[in-house]
């Protein structure tokens, strides 16, 4: 059920909710750059105190391809913020004023204080390092869309499983499906939290970690690559540590599969070659887009205006 | 025939925490701040065979009873832990410690980047338990994993 609900965490789903999104995303994906107005008279605001291009313009072209309003803010400065107000405050205005609250903030646990706070439904937009909700459900939805299925395909999450909240939150939705194999590469320092594994441990799913993707390239569809989350490390000298200890190059993919895609949530700096992006296996580009359908059903899904 | 009592004797008035878990007596008394130099008499009996546990600790405070919230913090590190009033020698009442699913209000979370510490939010720290014994607990804010270690920590260093 999606009717009137806050998104959080990806865990908070099951499979048939977000099979129930991809199908109503391919209707959405058909009504191309017109959309439809299914939300006309709906206001959506974006809190986001940290910076966005993607998730926040993506939002906001879903809201208006479906006919609603958008307000809100994209920095912290100019607002009641910068003069000392708190979360709590900021959110309980934007509450009265919108239908769908979307936020994105630096402190882990934002989200949830804020739904918390207001009445209308709250949709986590990046919260610190830890969940990325929406990008799961984008992520899979590409590879739904790639290969009809997400059961039985073998993933590698690859780069800064530590600090990465897209990473994190698609590690966590895969345990919602069956894949194949999931290999976890990433550079001893960037190793994911120590409760992502005891999460993974206790969901049962399988994974294998691994420093180095040409061990596994050869044997996986698809091969997720994530950015160093520079403005999260507590110690500049840790990122010179790890900084270019990884990067996808042609020479790699020399030996995936026909088939296998490459994803990342971008931004992008220099974890992927730039002649990666002409070759066929990337596929990130067109992840970037379908986060305008998918969040336009997540969007007509939650305010009502879709069928469940 | 109690196994204390082959121990240590009674106590006139005070409090018997028995059922401890077996090596947490130190920490009950930490996180009681029951430091020795308070001038309680404090028996304080480990690793004793219990037909409940296996094996037990026991602590007797002469002349000290329990807040309502000191009991909920023994249930945090000995969840079996039964608690005795004695006055004049008799036991006036017998609790049982109880750990609930969630954990409000007793800990802070450990993560600095935790909306859940910020002071001028309205938020009451609040956590999960992930697993009894040993204990996990984890943050229903942003999900950080919190020890036992890192409880008794808290207690022993904020008081």
């Amino acid at each position: 059920m999606f009717r009137g609900r806050d998104v959080l965490s990806i865990l908070d789903f099951e499979r048939r909710d977000l099979e129930k999104l991809f199908r109503t995303a391919v209707l959405m994906e058909r009504t191309g750059k017109k959309g439809r107005p299914l939300l006309r008279g709906k206001i959506m605001a974006t809190a986001f105190f940290e910076p966005s291009t993607r998730t926040r313009l993506s939002f906001e072209t879903a809201m208006h391809r479906l006919g609603g309003s958008v307000i809100g803010f994209s920095e912290a400065e100019g607002t009641s913020i910068a003069k000392g107000e708190n979360l709590a405050d900021t959110i309980r205005m934007l509450d009265s004023y919108a239908d769908v609250i979307v936020m994105r903030h630096r402190l882990e646990g934002a989200a949830r204080l804020a739904a918390e706070v207001a009445e209308c439904p709250v949709i986590n937009g990046g919260d610190g390092s830890r969940h990325h909700p929406t990008q799961a459900m984008i992520d899979l939805y590409t590879v739904w869309r790639e290969f009809g299925r997400v059961d039985g395909l073998s993933y590698a999450v690859m780069g800064d499983l530590r600090y990465g909240r897209a990473a994190a939150s698609l590690i966590y939705a895969l345990t919602i499906f069956h894949p194949g194999s999931v290999y976890l590469v990433a550079p001893p320092l960037l190793r994911p939290r120590k409760e992502i594994m005891d999460f993974l441990r206790r969901s049962g799913l399988e994974v294998k970690e691994v420093e180095n993707p040409e061990e596994i390239v050869d044997r996986i569809d698809v091969l997720y690559v994530t950015r160093i989350q520079k403005e999260r490390f507590p110690d500049p000298a840790e990122y010179e540590k790890v900084r270019g200890s990884y990067r996808v190059d042609p020479a790699l993919l020399e030996k995936a599969r026909r088939g296998m895609i490459v994803l990342h949530p971008l931004p992008k700096v220099d974890e992927i070659d730039l002649r990666v992006d002409e070759m066929s296996f990337a596929r990130y580009f067109r992840q970037a887009a379908y986060g305008v359908p998918v969040r336009m059903a997540l969007l007509a899904l939650i305010l009502g205006a879709v069928r469940e | 025939m109690k196994t204390e009592e082959l121990v240590v004797s009674r106590i006139r008035d005070g409090t018997v925490i028995d059922h401890i878990s077996a090596g947490q007596a130190l920490n009950v008394l930490r996180i009681l701040g029951v430091r020795g130099g308070e001038g309680y008499t404090v028996a304080l009996i480990m690793n004793v065979p219990s037909k409940k546990l296996g094996k037990k600790d026991i602590v007797k405070i002469e002349g000290r009873e329990l807040k309502p919230s000191e009991v909920d913090r023994i249930a945090l590190i000995a969840p079996d832990a039964t608690i005795n009033t004695v006055r004049d020698y008799k036991v006036v009442k017998k609790a049982s410690v109880r750990l609930p699913d969630e954990v409000r209000g007793l800990l802070s979370c450990t993560n600095p980047n935790c909306i859940s510490v910020k002071p001028r939010e309205p938020v009451l720290p609040t956590f999960t338990v992930i697993s009894r014994k040993p204990l996990v607990l984890s943050c229903k804010y942003c999900g950080t994993h919190i020890s036992q270690e890192e409880v008794v920590s808290q207690y022993t260093s904020g008081g």
